[in-house]
């Protein structure tokens, strides 16, 4: 049970009220990108490669523009005029807006059109000519530094292989001694699939240049306004666009996932056209668009090894990545961190060596990645190392779940140095996997397993205990391009004691008009319903930089808390002006000070803000607002412990998932009912990956699964009816304890599901299956082992 | 080519000159500017654009506006009555039923129909019901709930709880 301070009427943390941001969404009043309509708006639209690498001979539009109603073609030698046919990506890499020469993905833009409707812009795509002389791409990424691979970048200086970086953490020596000597090391060879968010709103912009007031509104479907306004300055600056003359509004958000952080090519096209004709631009792309050419996640191939004792102790852990990059690394991590947080790969448990590299390359593949619901590559790191526990587990021939419980780390050894060189906050992981498997009957469930096993049936049950990190960053660390990680929040409580609360973050169905509203009521004692939030314009909201990677809990919802309090200690003087007592007489309860020892002499929170523009306190400011930028001390560590239950049937190797049970520890809880709907939709975004979502290219670099038609997204009859819950260890350096959870779930499951999945079949030799393990991959391995003809 | 059309929308009669081309969900978010129709694909896969065409669930992209002639059209915004919001958005909004409620607008008005011809559907039926429409964000734990809550409540039943359940 959850201990809520507060009473219910005034909603503060722990209370699962209903969402505020509900009512216009179940009426169809939303208001997302593509329903902006603008006076004089033009519509864009994109012609793209149908080669993954090709020159490009020549671009008729002739055709195209004598439809009536285009009103421009434009090209990338269009582009080049003003120096914007390339930007920077987040990574200090390189993209281009539109090429000049060459194409490097299939997919990729090659030209805009521009024309007074979208169908007809559709017909200007249609009508435009590209003649091209297709090469042969690099696809296979173990292939990128063969001496025969061609060289996908010879615009970048100096740049003689397709390697873009190399990465380590953690100590090599040490590690590879503790390998050397110990009596069981373990293996495996693993891929964590290409996957797409495919959030169901594609993305898109309406670009709107006055030029009569030099000044730009950008609606866009974007998770970081403050950061993409600032791009746009830094990009844009050289044509007189600076940051004052710039808008950037982002209107409600359909899902977002990390995919709607980049900048994308088709966002810039339609700003230099709104610049260069005056008009709005508007500019959505289509899905296929989406699934084929904005940014992927994951593409990591992954040497997992464990080195441990006889009895079941790990004692180090190694890891080696191959990162498909495509053709640049427009990765959204934090600069610092080219592999993200890869490095929390150590996981749950208590050992001391650790030795991580990665090395990324180039092929002709769309770029990326994003990161996909997850803060920054941990859920590629949390598959690694939960695969690689089970693999262990069973060559020392003990139970996975004993030797997780013999392994965690433990609750009073927090806050615990990783060999990585993160400290994790807390956590009691020993707890959550007790309560996991107390609701499932875990040992009932072995024993049905084994007499399954001997009628020659196959179920399987999978275990992974996770440790995330999110809540990026403390300043010391984390930047992207340059702007530290802090996150703000702006509290106005206006006389009548209602308030507006205004952050640099951007929810895309987080739930943030309650839930940040929740936090304010915990600190003030304002009911929850008379705080309106806002986000998502750079013209009134502080900067921040936005929501992904689980941070706006930890960081803009740390600085709501933070401003509250201001907000109290203010209060505090004004309720003792108020009542001629002393400040230290007073005590506080959620909505109103009292005097110590005589409870009816009080007042209330919203008398307090009356008299702070009515009756203040001479010598002291008038009016009750507050602004906090907060920069985090650490990072937080949610963890989880998740079981999953498959029944596979033997000769069709179709696999059904029984049960799945998720127990959270994401610290204290703002609205439960809000984070259970986070962990329901993150655990069928870990299953998605698991069991049915993957990017497939062929040879020559076509994308075989490009639409929704064909790319698998679970609907209700795939995912199970899960089942979740939590245990609660506060972070400590967190001003209301709170982790942040919208990820844990889609990095927890998949190691969970392939775990199930593959103790279903292990008995018969099998130590790993890839994701998604689909019913033929697992037929087909079947078959390997001999278990098919 | 152009033809003229009258279709009522949400009770309303309205004689448009369209483009044959012109698809029926674009006749709705421009032309009549009822934007809570949404787009989310290019294959009929999604299911974000349902609309009630005569009473029966329909993609709204995968259908010509001029197949629409003369038919009657329901869209989210003609789910709430005088009354107040109906028992399917209220059930959304009492069960957490979405989150960036991109889908939802299309997911309830394919609801509509299946309670219509189903007033007390199983968990299993409500999830092949619902499968031609795609959700990303809640995982459809709760719009399984919020389809039972809006069931009981349309048939007069006591209304099940809204508090989330946890395992302990
Ligand atoms: S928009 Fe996806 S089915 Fe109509
Ligand atoms: S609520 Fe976002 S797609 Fe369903």
């Amino acid at each position: 049970m959850i201990k809520c301070k507060t009473s219910r009427e005034i909603g503060g943390m722990g209370h699962s009220i209903k969402r505020k941001e509900d009512d216009r969404f179940i009426q169809g009043k939303g208001n997302y990108v593509d329903d902006v309509k603008l006076p004089g708006m033009l519509y864009m639209d994109i012609v793209r490669s149908p080669y993954a690498y090709a020159k490009i001979k020549n671009i008729d539009a002739s055709k195209a523009l004598e439809i009536e109603g285009v009103v421009a073609v434009v090209t990338g030698k269009d582009l080049e005029q003003y120096n914007l046919h390339w930007m920077p990506t987040l990574m200090s890499d390189t993209q281009m807006v539109l090429p000049t020469d060459t194409v490097m993905y299939q997919a990729q833009e090659v030209a805009a059109v521009i024309a007074t409707s979208r169908y007809l812009a559709r017909d200007g795509k249609e009508a435009v000519r590209v003649e091209y002389e297709p090469m042969s791409p690099l696809m296979d990424p173990y292939k990128a530094l063969d001496d025969d691979a061609p060289l996908l970048r010879p615009d970048k200086e100096g740049k003689t292989d397709n390697h873009i970086w190399h990465w380590e953490a953690g100590d090599k020596e040490k590690t590879d001694s503790v390998f050397e000597a110990a009596d069981v090391v373990v293996k495996e060879q693993m891929h964590i699939p290409r996957i797409h968010v495919a959030s169901i709103e594609t993305c898109g912009c309406v670009a709107s240049y006055d030029k009569v007031e030099n000044h730009l509104t950008m609606y866009m479907t974007t998770q970081a306004p403050h950061a993409i306004r600032t791009v746009i300055a830094l990009v844009a600056g050289h044509v007189g666009l600076t940051e004052e003359k710039i808008r950037v509004i982002s209107p409600d958000i359909g899902g977002g996932f990390g995919g709607k952080v980049p900048v994308y090519p088709g966002y810039v096209i339609a700003i230099a056209v709104s610049f260069l004709t005056g008009a709005p631009i508007k500019w959505i792309e289509d899905r296929s668009e989406n699934l084929q050419a904005d940014s992927f996640a994951r593409d990591y191939h992954i040497t997992a090894e464990m080195a441990g004792t006889k009895e079941g102790k790990i004692l180090a852990t190694r890891f080696k990545v191959l990162a498909d990059h495509g053709y640049t690394d427009a990765s959204a991590n934090p600069s610092k961190f080219p592999t993200g947080l890869f490095s929390i790969g150590t996981g749950s448990y208590d050992y001391n060596a650790s030795f991580m590299e990665a090395d990324a390359v180039y092929t002709n593949k769309p770029p990326g990645g994003v990161a996909y619901r997850c803060s920054f590559r941990v859920t590629e790191a949390v598959h690694a190392i939960e695969r690689i526990t089970d693999t262990f587990a069973r060559e020392v021939g003990i139970d996975p779940a004993d030797l997780r419980m013999q392994n965690f780390i433990k609750k009073e050894d927090f806050p615990w140095q990783s060999p990585t060189g993160w400290e994790y906050d807390s956590g009691d992981y020993h707890a959550g996997l007790e309560l996991a498997m107390k609701t499932v009957d875990y040992h009932a469930l072995r024993k049905e397993q084994a007499e399954k096993r001997a009628q020659g049936k196959f179920m399987g049950i999978g275990i992974s205990t996770f440790t995330e990190i999110v809540g990026a960053g403390p300043s010391k660390d984390f930047d992207i391009l340059g702007i530290k990680m802090f996150d703000s929040a702006e509290i106005r409580v206006h006389p009548t004691g209602k308030a507006i609360a205004r952050f640099g973050t951007k929810s895309q169905g987080q739930g943030h008009e309650t839930t940040y509203a929740q936090i304010v009521a915990e600190e003030l004692g304002i009911p929850a319903e008379h705080i309106q939030i806002e986000e998502g314009d750079t013209d009134t909201a502080p900067y921040g930089l936005g929501t992904y990677a689980s941070r706006s809990t930890p960081t803009a919802g740390a600085a709501a808390a933070m401003a509250a309090r201001k907000l109290r200690k203010k209060a505090k003087k004004i309720a003792a002006y108020l009542m001629e007592v002393s400040e230290d007489d007073l005590e506080w309860e959620p909505g109103k000070f009292f005097v110590k020892g005589a409870p009816e002499k009080s007042k209330t929170i919203q008398e307090i803000v009356f008299a702070a523009y009515t009756n203040h306190p001479q010598g002291m400011e008038a009016g009750f607002e507050a602004t906090h930028y907060y920069d985090p001390p650490n990072l937080t560590f949610p963890s989880g412990a998740y079981i999953c239950i498959v029944d596979i049937d033997e000769e069709t190797c179709d696999i059904k998932i029984r049960r799945f049970v998720a127990i959270d520890d994401c610290g204290n809880i703002i609205n439960p009912m809000i984070v259970q709907g986070q962990v329901h939709g993150g655990l069928t975004q870990g299953l998605a990956p698991a069991m049915y979502e993957e990017l497939i290219y062929d040879e020559s670099g076509n994308i075989l699964n490009g639409t929704l038609m064909d790319y698998l997204v679970p609907t209700a009859v795939e995912s199970p009816s899960w089942e979740t819950g939590h245990t609660v260890t506060p972070s400590p350096h967190h001003p209301i304890g709170a982790k942040g959870v919208g990820e844990s779930p889609t990095v927890g499951a998949p190691p969970a599901i392939a775990n199930a999945i593959v103790d279903a079949v292990a008995h018969l030799g099998i130590s790993h299956l890839e994701i998604p393990i689909t019913p033929f991959k697992l037929f087909k391995e079947l078959k390997k082992v001999g278990y098919f003809k | 080519m152009k033809k003229e059309i009258t279709v009522t929308i949400n009770g309303t009669p309205q004689t448009l000159e369209v483009e044959n081309r012109l698809l029926l969900v674009h006749l709705i978010r421009e032309n009549v500017s009822l934007t809570g129709t949404h787009i989310g694909c290019d294959t009929s896969s999604c299911g974000a654009c349902t609309v009630l065409i005569d009473g029966k669930s329909a993609k709204s992209c995968t259908v010509l506006a001029v197949q629409a002639d003369g038919k009657e059209i329901t869209t989210v915004e003609g789910l709430a009555t005088a009354e107040g919001i109906h028992p399917i958005q209220e059930g959304f909004k009492e069960n957490h039923g979405l989150h960036c409620g991109f889908c939802t607008p299309g997911m309830m008005m394919r609801i509509k129909e299946l309670l219509e011809k189903n007033p007390n559907p199983t968990e299993e039926e409500i999830r092949w019901g619902i499968s031609g429409n795609l959700c990303r964000c809640t995982g459809y734990n709760n719009i399984v709930k919020a389809v039972q809550y809006a069931s009981a409540k349309m048939r007069g039943e006591e209304l099940p709880s809204t508090e989330p359940e946890f395992v302990s």
